[in-house]
């Protein structure tokens, strides 16, 4: 045994490509972020965010980055610092747009494809598992 | 005494509940999937049970990062449905049965699992989309509801096998309370999906198609599968699917399957729907 701290654990789950898994580092890094997108569900608060977007993100203790990634919808990157899914949705609803929309955007793909691709049953297992697999290809 | 009778695993698909709403049940797109309900709406009717336990997760509606209850019973006398951001679904107020509920809270804390009682709480399309495919558009509820909600969101979930045996101790509460009440079982969520960043859109068919092959007559494969091999094989949002196992545990191990519906896909998941009956029921 030694003593002192351990080097940060590597989570298997971590080796799954294209996902964050919302765990307790995500949850308290998007904390904030979270936060601000539960305000959504209140009209008048979708109001006062449209009016006047980063005065709205200021009531937030939100990083730069964050507030970034808000002010450009950056769906992905949201996530990559900590927001959740079902978070980062209620302001896509609050822009009008639905879970399949963002998925596809989320993804690189049109709304066309991904559309195409999910009546075709969807983003197949094979390729998709490790992100050993995805070293040669942006994505399944 | 009151007794469990059957029960009824589904997918909670919004759009589903959206389709319904706008009256998109017929499209093209849609019409399959609402087919393969309506033998299960049938079954609910002539069932007839008197409370429905339906085990669901709220989507960040009721609960938001503030709270996170691993497993929430509602025990008020009603439940409002959410405003999930474009309104609540208009759909009828969910009416509970705080009776047996309260007596569900104090026997399974008794037998060991740290229940949340909720007094006020409302509730999402996790818990109404279910009703709805099962129970069409009726003016009221035809049933009793006692909502059990899960955390799946935050990482972890509560495991299979502690769902599962959850839904043991929950037969044992039900069996204990001096009514002679009818109950249906809901565990609902999955099958395989995923909402989020670059691997969005993953479906697992050959998972799906084993886990229902499995619900009815080797729970115990299913119990044992873990959270990296949900996020992995079933998606990041498909680990929802250890929520059917609190049906599963709270169940005869002799339960036959009835009907069996699976559909790909509804906007971004693959539906999976089952019903279970007990043999003695």
């Amino acid at each position: 045994m030694t003593e002192g701290k351990a080097a940060p654990k590597q989570e298997a789950y971590e080796d799954i490509p294209g996902t964050y898994v919302f765990d307790a580092k995500r949850s308290r890094q998007g904390y904030h972020l979270n936060m601000f997108c539960m305000s959504m569900m209140s009209d008048a608060n979708r109001r006062a965010f449209k009016a006047d977007e980063a005065k709205y993100l200021d009531q937030f203790p939100m990083t730069p980055d964050q507030k970034k990634a808000v002010l450009e919808r950056n769906w992905d990157k949201m996530l990559e610092l900590g927001g959740n899914i079902y978070y980062t949705s209620k302001l896509a609803a609050t822009d009008g747009l639905t879970f399949q929309n963002i998925a596809a955007i989320m993804t690189g793909s049109t709304q066309e494809d991904y559309a195409k691709m999910m009546l075709a049953g969807g983003r197949k297992p094979t390729g998709n598992r490790s992100k050993s697999e995805w070293k040669n290809k942006k994505n399944g | 005494m009151a007794r469990i009778i059957a029960g009824v695993t589904t997918s909670h698909v919004p759009a589903i509940g959206a389709a319904i709403d706008r009256h998109h049940t017929q499209d093209a797109y849609w019409k399959p999937l609402f087919d393969g309900y309506e033998p299960s709406k049938k079954w609910m009717r002539e069932t007839k049970p008197d409370v429905v336990i339906l085990v669901y997760n709220d989507h960040a509606s009721a609960f938001s990062l503030e709270v996170i209850p691993t497993f929430a019973l509602g025990c008020a006398d009603r439940f409002p449905i959410a405003d999930e951001g474009w309104g609540p679904r208009p759909v009828p107020e969910v009416i509970g049965h705080p009776d047996l509920a309260w007596h569900i809270a104090q026997s399974t804390i008794l037998d060991e699992f740290d229940i949340t009682i909720v007094n006020k709480m409302a509730v999402d399309h996790g818990l109404t989309v279910p009703l709805s495919l099962l129970c069409g558009e009726p003016r009221e509820w035809p049933f009793k509801v006692i909502p059990l909600c899960v955390n799946v969101i935050q990482y972890p979930p509560p495991t299979g096998h502690r769902c599962y045996m959850l839904g043991k101790a929950l037969r044992k509460a039900i069996e204990s309370f001096d009514e002679d009440l009818r109950v249906v079982v809901f565990g609902t969520g999955g099958m395989s999906h995923q909402l989020q960043s670059a691997r969005a859109g993953f479906i697992n068919q050959d998972f799906d198609k084993r886990f229902l092959d499995a619900m009815a007559s080797h729970p115990e494969e299913l119990v044992r599968i873990g959270p990296l091999e949900y996020l992995r094989e079933a998606g990041s949002e498909g680990i929802e699917l250890v929520m059917w196992l609190v049906m599963r545990g709270a169940l005869d191990d002799d339960a036959k399957e009835v009907y069996r519906f699976y559909r790909v896909p509804a906007s971004n998941t693959a539906c999976g729907h089952m019903i279970l009956e007990n043999p003695r029921a």
